[in-house]
């Protein structure tokens, strides 16, 4: 099983760290992870992306030209990355902030109402485990008792207390995940 | 196994630092490696092995930390990217002229001159053929994941002291700033004051009693003495040629078409090989693992086996396919494929060049 991720969104909506309690995640059950994030001056525009890769075997390159996944969180990434899916990939996003849907046929298409859920849930910090919660629904690749130990190992100790919120927010995600377009 | 941890090449490093035994650290930030001296000062080692880090005013002050460092038989190294390397050289050739072990880590980022902080490998010249004055040569470790990154610290201090040798580690803003699974290593003690003083008999601790006074100095103003001295430089190089080239081959066994890449660039290459074998084109993939001494040989036994022609993938426009050049000297195809300026070639684009270039006509 190799599975290649780019997720993609606004600086501050949690990309990065959602990347890194995915890859988190794969440790935990003994895979190979990769976690190669855009730096500099591509995120200072306001936009973050990071790869993610998780593997069962050694992973060759951490930097990809085309997705089993896209996770798209605001409209640039939209457009940047529905192209870059690999034909028979999958595709997943939060339609708040996206104005042009996806409009491929060939790969699956998941919405989830991330922001939404999270602003009723009274915590927008959240938002991206709803979305995690969401695409792992989709594609199970870890198991939620390793993710639980990913988000445990991600955040720092003075943020423990925040386990259980995070917990829920991510069980959330994989109850209220929409198919929109299935091959 | 050792502990397990997600960690970014640059911190990963910086750990390795803390537990290949190092008394020492002297750096100035500069992105993208600054999480190296971040690391170094969140994890205040002092308070555990007794490290000293320390914040130099510029890159020129910390390489002549490590000179007086190093001199005294201490394990030092300090860290910067390819603007502060380049001020860190005429340091360098000091050190290389008074023989002096110390670690060195080049995170690569796009040049020439400020150029950007995205990652690149145009400093493999500088590194591999002298970056400062005179004739001496770097040690050079390219390390191509974030395990790497831990690994090659203790080996890189291993090669200092063996053989009294500035030791480089030429890695790239990608790998520094990537998080991959890490097996920390188990710490290695830092060596006491009389453990140095029974190992180094060349260190500058103290004159002893009875004894010579000891000087590591680069400057001799004697040309037939200097000379002398070269000449001892050059047999040392010479041994390490012989003894500590480090490679790293894929399916090269049945290979047709060879792809030589470092770094960054063996992983993308990695990759190309795959695709490159699911259409039925028989590649492999030399992966040096030290720039140098470089794998001349291993590329010579390639060309007897019969590979028709190496493709050098690199993040620089051409540097190493010289030294591939060299290897090879005219008996088959050298081509070369590179992005610069920051940008990470992708396996498709190694593919099609390998493709095109290689085969194509």
């Amino acid at each position: 099983m190799t599975e290649e991720i780019i997720i993609a969104g606004f600086g501050g909506q949690g990309v990065l760290s959602m990347g890194k309690i995915l890859a988190y995640s794969g440790i935990m059950q003994n895979q190979e992870v990769s976690w190669m994030p855009s730096y500099g001056p591509e995120m200072r525009g306001g936009t973050a992306n990071v790869t993610v890769i998780v593997s069962d075997e050694r992973i060759s390159s951490p930097i990809l030209r085309a997705y089993d996944t896209a996770i798209i969180l605001n409209q640039q990434s939209m457009d940047k990355f529905e192209s870059t899916v690999k034909p028979g990939g999958t595709l997943l996003y939060d339609p708040n902030g996206i104005s042009k849907h996806p409009t491929r046929k060939d790969i699956n298409i998941y919405k989830v109402e991330g922001a939404k859920k999270a602003a009723e849930m009274g915590n927008t910090k959240i938002f991206n485990m709803i979305v995690l919660g969401a695409y792992l629904k989709v594609k199970p690749i870890v198991k939620m008792e390793n993710v639980v130990k990913g988000i445990k190992k991600s955040l720092p100790e003075r943020h423990h207390r925040l386990l259980p919120l995070n917990e829920e927010a991510v069980n959330q995600g994989t109850q209220i995940v929409e198919a929109v377009n299935i091959i | 196994m050792g502990e397990l941890r997600l960690m970014k090449g640059n911190e990963a490093l910086a750990e390795a630092m803390i537990r290949a035994g190092a008394d020492g650290y002297f750096g100035y930030p500069i992105t993208p490696q600054s999480e190296v001296i971040e690391y170094l000062t969140a994890a205040k080692p002092h308070e555990s092995t007794g490290m000293v880090v320390l914040q130099a005013e510029s890159e020129v002050a910390s390489i002549n930390m490590l000179y007086g460092g190093g001199a005294t038989g201490k394990k030092v190294c300090t860290s910067s990217s390819s603007p502060g390397i380049s001020l860190m050289q005429e340091g360098l050739s000091y050190i290389a002229g008074a023989e002096i072990p110390v670690v060195v880590v080049n995170v690569v980022r796009g040049g020439p001159g400020l150029g950007d902080i995205q990652p690149s490998q145009s400093d493999y010249f500088q590194s591999t053929k002298g970056g400062g004055h005179g004739d001496y040569r770097l040690i050079v470790l390219a390390p191509s994941s974030v395990q790497e990154m831990s690994d090659f610290v203790p080996i890189a201090f291993d090669l200092a002291f063996k053989y009294r040798n500035p030791v480089m580690i030429q890695s790239d803003g990608a790998i520094g700033q990537m998080m991959e699974k890490v097996e920390l290593f188990e710490p290695i003690p830092r060596l006491t004051d009389k453990q140095v003083k029974d190992l180094y008999p060349w260190a500058t601790n103290g004159k002893p009693k009875g004894g010579q006074r000891r000087i590591m100095t680069s400057l001799d103003l004697d040309p037939a003495r200097l000379e002398r001295h070269n000449h001892h430089l050059q047999e040392k190089y010479h041994t390490i040629d012989e003894n500590e080239v480090r490679f790293e081959e894929f399916n090269c066994e049945d290979a047709d078409y060879v792809i030589v890449a470092y770094g960054s660039s063996a992983r993308i290459s990695q990759k190309a090989l795959q695709l490159l074998r699911a259409k039925g084109i028989k590649v492999g993939l030399l992966r040096p693992i030290t720039l140098w001494p470089y794998p001349t040989k291993k590329i010579q036994e390639l060309v007897k086996q019969g590979v028709k022609g190496f493709l050098s993938v690199e993040m620089s426009a051409g540097q190493m396919v010289e030294d591939v050049k060299l290897a090879v000297n005219g008996k088959v195809k050298v081509e070369f494929f590179g992005r610069v300026g920051g940008i990470i070639p992708s396996p498709e684009e190694v593919v099609d060049a390998l493709e095109h270039k290689l085969i194509g006509e």
